[in-house]
Parts: structure tokens; sequence; C-alpha cells
């Protein structure tokens, strides 16, 4: 009883990760930004990431309540590649969006920059239109 | 004979899944090729390496083996540094 219970919760995680992680590849094709495509790319994954790793967390411990040796690790293991997709991929994400704006990529449609002329670092001032 | 059982459950759907991702992981791949920008190629091999940590997880759970797990930990890690050294790069700043 308790197992198809288990079973079922790990069926709708799952649906739930794929489907984020199908949206993220369709952002990243139709988007028609830098800016826009980051959005999409990078949320979208985590979030697909957090659900799938959860139903494979999940899992792992229902393997381990039955008996498995395996489970109990998979689960760990599991919960600290999340750990690591958690820190890395927004850190990522704001490192790309920073380099893009500074290399000069404007958003589509944007009618005004606040960021215009301003040097982030005292050391490094900005290269207007470095290669576009 | 459990473990037999588990894997038997779990197999078809993992395996799935992982199919959905590769289709995933394609169209990321026809953005790298596509982009008009350097910062578009550099957003969708982000992407691609986000996505195939989650494959390699999934992989993993479909055959019951924590290796792929440890390397897909490897991987995150060693894919943040590349993708911050890529970011440097375009930003043009000193190191």
């Amino acid at each position: 009883m308790l197992s198809e219970i288990v079973d079922i919760i790990v069926y709708i995680l799952l649906a739930i990760g794929v489907f984020f992680n199908l949206l993220a590849g369709l952002g990243l094709l139709r988007f028609p930004d830098v800016y826009t495509r980051l959005h999409a790319g990078t949320k979208c994954t985590t979030f697909g990431a957090i659900f799938i790793c959860g139903s494979v967390i999940l899992l792992g411990l229902k393997m381990w309540f039955q008996g498995s040796s395996d489970g109990s690790v998979l689960a760990i293991h599991t919960a600290g590649a999340l750990i690591a997709i958690l820190i890395t991929n927004p850190t990522g994400a704001h490192a790309i969006a920073r380099a893009a704006h500074r290399s000069g990529v404007k958003p589509v449609g944007a009618v005004v920059d606040d960021l215009e002329g301003k040097p982030a670092r005292k050391s490094a001032p900005m290269k207007k239109g470095a290669d576009k | 004979m459990d473990q037999e059982d588990c894997r038997m459950i779990v197999e078809p759907i993992f395996l799935t899944v992982l199919g959905l991702l590769i289709f995933s992981i394609a169209l990321c791949i026809i953005r790298v090729f596509k982009g008009p920008t350097a910062p578009d190629r550099v957003v969708g091999l982000d992407t691609i390496n986000t996505l195939v940590i989650v494959g390699m997880i999934v992989f993993g759970i479909a055959t019951i083996s924590v290796i792929y797990i440890d390397v897909a930990i490897v991987y995150a890690l060693l894919s943040y540094i590349s993708t911050l050294f890529i970011a440097k790069y375009l930003e043009g700043g000193e190191f």
C-alpha cells in the first residue's frame, strides 16, 4: 500500500521535472535575447533538477526501507549532487549575465540602460562595444 | 531479490525520462550552433551541462549504480569552474 503511494509520488515528481527540463530547451530555442534565454535555460533546469533529484532521493529511501543497501548510498549521493547543482547553477548564470552585459550585448527592445557607462570596478574601466 | 524487484519496476520510466532529457539537450545543441553572439553559445553550453548532470543521476538510478552519481557531482563542480572562466574571458577583465 505504502509502496504504491511512494511510486505514484515518484512518478509525479519525475513528470514535473521532465516537463520543466523540456521547457528549458524550448525556451532556449525560442526566446529572442541572451538574457531571456538565460532566464529560461537556468531557472527551468534548476527547478527540474530539484524535482528529478527529489524523486531519485525518495526512491532511494524506499529501497533503503525495503532492505537494499544501495538505496541509502544513492539517496545521500544524489542529495550531494543536488546541493552542488543548487549552489553552482545560479552563480554561473549570474556570471554569464554580467559578462554578456559588459561585453556589450543589449537586450532586445531595451530603451534605457541604467548601467550604461558605469564601471563596476575601479581598476577595470568598462569597454564600450567590445567584441560585439 | 528485492533489488531486482525495484529494478524491474523502475527501469522503463527512467529510461523514458532519459530520452526526453536527451531531446532537450538536442534543442540546446541547436541553440549552440545557431547562437548569434558568444554569450548565447555559453548559455547553451551551461544548460547542456546541467541537463547532462541530471541525465547522469537518472541513469545511475535506472541501473542501480552509484558511480554515475559520483561522476555527476564532479562534473557539476568542473562545469561550474569552466563556466566561470568562459564568463571571465568574455568580460575581458583581469583575473
